[in-house]
């Protein structure tokens, strides 16, 4: 036990670290500072009020997206549709933000619902499949990624828009956006939204380890057939997860929509918020708390990243690469941690 | 105990960086004054090797440092790259805390995220290409791409021999509708049996997606593309230079956007030479943003203004190489263009002006 305990907290630094030290290799032999480099990572990601208010503004929907990503996890599905669930919760979130006049207290859990709601649909679908067919979610979640994507932009540009590219932006009464957070930030994007996936990241803990349902969830994640033969109901609980899971896809939606953007704008491509979730998602290893880190982690390198060209010099595609050489080492945590558990499992 | 795991985790990934990372200060200091012009611009997502817009707008930033005798860096002359369209504000944001004297934003997309920031920042002076932001400490860049793209059209109707000709564009939006419409206008000035097939990539940095397009429009008779996609646009030079590898007697064009696309159009089949570029539409982004960088220079910065760059400033227009046109097709898009500049024609700039241009052709 207390062996494992070491090993849990000992991989995901190792990791990040090898990532740094890999990225800085790839700096040096290319001609450039590592130093130079990643301090500047480190002033653009909390340098300042504003940085730091960057920072958590891009956390808030990596959380929501890696607990998405971590709810079909623990209920044994793989969720690559996200992505998809995501803009399709930005949309409904938009859509309710602009086409109702209510009161705050109304309008934005109105709005945030609405968004959950689309996501959960969007999520429905691979799960109904799954659950009835048993074709594999993997495949219908990233074919429905393209439909979302397409579908949304079709109705930006028909019904939430004149032909135009972008919707109205959504009533105040709708918005999470702050003036005093953008204020004590120095006019960063900073929204209230934090506050929502904070309490997204309860939920979902709440859910799984507390309650009768989430237990039966991790159980048919565990072992379908076992499950099956306790008197669960296998097919439902399958549907139930994927629902759920897409609901935390559908409210990161919200938070650009209401948040970030306040309206949404036809895309020429994926965000890849729900991508990088599946990564948050592992680095956290699928748990409520640890996905909270990551996501700042993510958040803290996808915005500080931007620091590095202007300030260091490093090119904007290095950057790319340093990312990715983290988010790699990172990733391959898991399956570090995987091969660990497999080995002390034999040794008992 | 979990609890305390991942305390214990969050502890220890704080250290870690800490300790790698604290040691380097950091040498930016916000506020400090300085003698000399500044001058920075935030890409779009195609970044400032699109060999097109972004380019350009770099070119022209790059001359005007150059003539200034500026470096490229805080002190002088510099660009953020976009990677997403969350980066847009924040690279702006980044930009004006850096103190730079004038900072554009590049592209109609950025049109919201200057806005915001121009009203949070009124004292910093900011620059729009492609978009009208109406504020004072904002100077809007557009320029009239219906006009050149009229003149481009001209040739590709009076060069078609299929009479196919094929438009392709990024996305979907207003300022591409202004290419097209002036595309197709010119093309049934002159040729009014041609027939313009439009199709959208829906991005301008997807060149699989627009050498796709290409494919299939080649393919369906079309002998000359428009394109007006950015990046996008790399797809469609590099289809048509396929097929000319296989088949060098085969008549196929391309007409560039933006800068003179000549060098992309290149290819060699054998011991010769071939272009497949057509001509180009001209957008001289890099003119307007050097001087618009001038007059900020010399304390004449046009903020709250609209500045337009047509025909008559050379704004727009045919690129220098010509190699590919007929000389008696050049003839006829110098009477075509006195005609826009005189206002004897008016160029449509919507599908809707468009539709009115051809009824009264008619």
């Amino acid at each position: 036990m207390s062996s494992n305990r070491v090993t849990n907290f000992l991989v995901p630094v190792f990791a990040v670290l090898l990532g740094m030290i890999a990225g800085s290799i790839v700096m040096l032999v290319s001609g450039y500072d590592p130093i130079a480099g990643y301090s500047a990572l480190v002033y653009g990601a909390f340098g300042d009020s504003y940085y730091i208010g960057e920072t958590i503004r891009q956390a808030t929907p990596y959380i929501l997206a890696g607990l998405a990503v971590a709810f079909a996890f623990r209920t044994g599905l793989f969720n690559i549709g996200v992505e998809g669930q995501l803009i399709v919760g930005w949309l409904a979130a938009v859509w309710v933000g602009v086409s109702f006049d209510l009161p705050k207290i109304i309008h934005l859990p109105l709005a945030i619902l609405a968004a959950a709601a689309a996501g959960a649909l969007w999520a429905f679908i691979p799960g109904f499949l799954k659950a009835r067919f048993k074709v594999h979610e993997v495949i219908i979640t990233i074919m429905m990624n393209y439909i979302a994507l397409h579908v949304s932009n079709a109705v930006i540009r028909s019904v939430l828009s004149d032909k135009g590219f972008k919707s109205a932006k959504v009533h105040a009464s709708a918005s999470l956006q702050s003036e005093f957070l953008q204020s004590i930030t120095d006019y960063s994007t900073l929204h209230y939204g934090i506050i929502v996936a904070l309490i997204g990241a309860v939920v979902m803990w709440f859910l799984l380890e507390k309650t009768t349902k989430g237990y039966e969830l991790r159980a048919v994640g565990f072992n379908q057939h076992a499950s099956q033969y306790a008197g669960m109901n296998v097919p439902r609980n399958i549907i139930l997860a994927m629902v759920i899971s897409g609901a935390f896809a559908g409210v990161a939606g919200a938070m650009e929509g209401l948040g970030t953007f306040g309206n949404i704008s036809v895309k020429a491509g994926f965000t890849g918020v729900g991508f990088d979730g599946i990564a948050v998602a592992l680095l956290g290893s699928n748990n409520a708390f640890g996905i909270i880190l990551s996501a700042f982690l993510f958040g803290a390198l996808k915005v500080g990243a931007l620091e590095m060209p202007s300030s260091a010099d490093v090119p904007t595609e290095l950057v790319d690469i340093v990312i990715a050489l983290i988010i790699f080492f990172v990733a391959s945590s898991y399956l570090i941690r995987l091969l660990l558990s497999r080995f002390q499992k034999e040794g008992k | 105990m979990k609890k305390k795991r991942i305390g214990g985790l969050a502890l220890s990934l704080v250290l870690a960086a800490g300790t790698l990372l604290g040691g380097c200060g950091q040498g930016q200091k916000a506020g400090e004054k300085k003698d000399n012009f500044t001058v920075a611009m935030v890409t779009d997502v195609g970044g400032i090797d699109d060999k097109s817009f972004n380019q350009s707008a770099w070119e022209g930033l790059q001359k005007f440092g150059e003539e200034n005798g500026m470096k490229k860096g805080k002190d002088g002359y510099d660009y953020l790259q976009s990677q997403s369209d969350a980066d847009y504000s924040t690279n702006l944001n980044k930009l004006a805390r850096s103190n730079f004297d004038l900072i554009y934003g590049i592209g109609f997309l950025m049109t919201d995220a200057i806005t915001k920031i121009a009203e949070q920042k009124p004292k910093q002076k900011f620059a729009i290409v492609d978009s009208v932001v109406d504020k004072p400490n904002v100077a809007s860049i557009t320029f009239k791409e219906h006009e050149g793209s009229f003149l481009v059209g001209v040739v590709a109707g009076l060069t078609t021999k299929t009479n196919k000709i094929g438009f392709v564009g990024g996305m979907e939006i207003p300022l591409i509708e202004k290419f097209e419409s002036g595309f197709r206008a010119g093309v049934k000035a002159v040729n009014p049996k041609a027939t313009v097939e439009v199709q959208y990539a829906g991005a301008f940095d997807q060149a699989d997606k627009g050498k796709a397009i290409a494919s299939s429009m080649y393919a369906s008779g079309i002998d000359v593309i428009y394109h007006a996609a950015g990046a996008t646009g790399n797809g469609v030079f590099s289809e048509a230079k396929d097929l000319k590898t296989k088949d060098p007697n085969r008549e196929l064009w391309v007409i560039g956007v933006d800068k003179d696309q000549a060098p992309e159009g290149e290819v060699k089949v054998g011991d010769k030479t071939y272009n497949v570029t057509l001509t180009s539409m001209v957008k001289r982004v890099d003119v307007a943003v050097y001087d618009v960088a001038k007059k900020t220079k010399e304390g004449q910065f046009p903020g709250g203004k609209v500045l337009e760059y047509g025909l008559p400033e050379n704004g727009v227009g045919i690129a220098p190489t010509q190699d590919n046109i007929k000389p008696d097709i050049l003839k006829v898009v110098d009477e075509w263009k006195q005609k826009i500049i005189n206002g004897e024609v008016k160029v449509p700039t919507t599908r809707d002006e468009y539709k009115q241009f051809e009824a009264n052709l008619k």
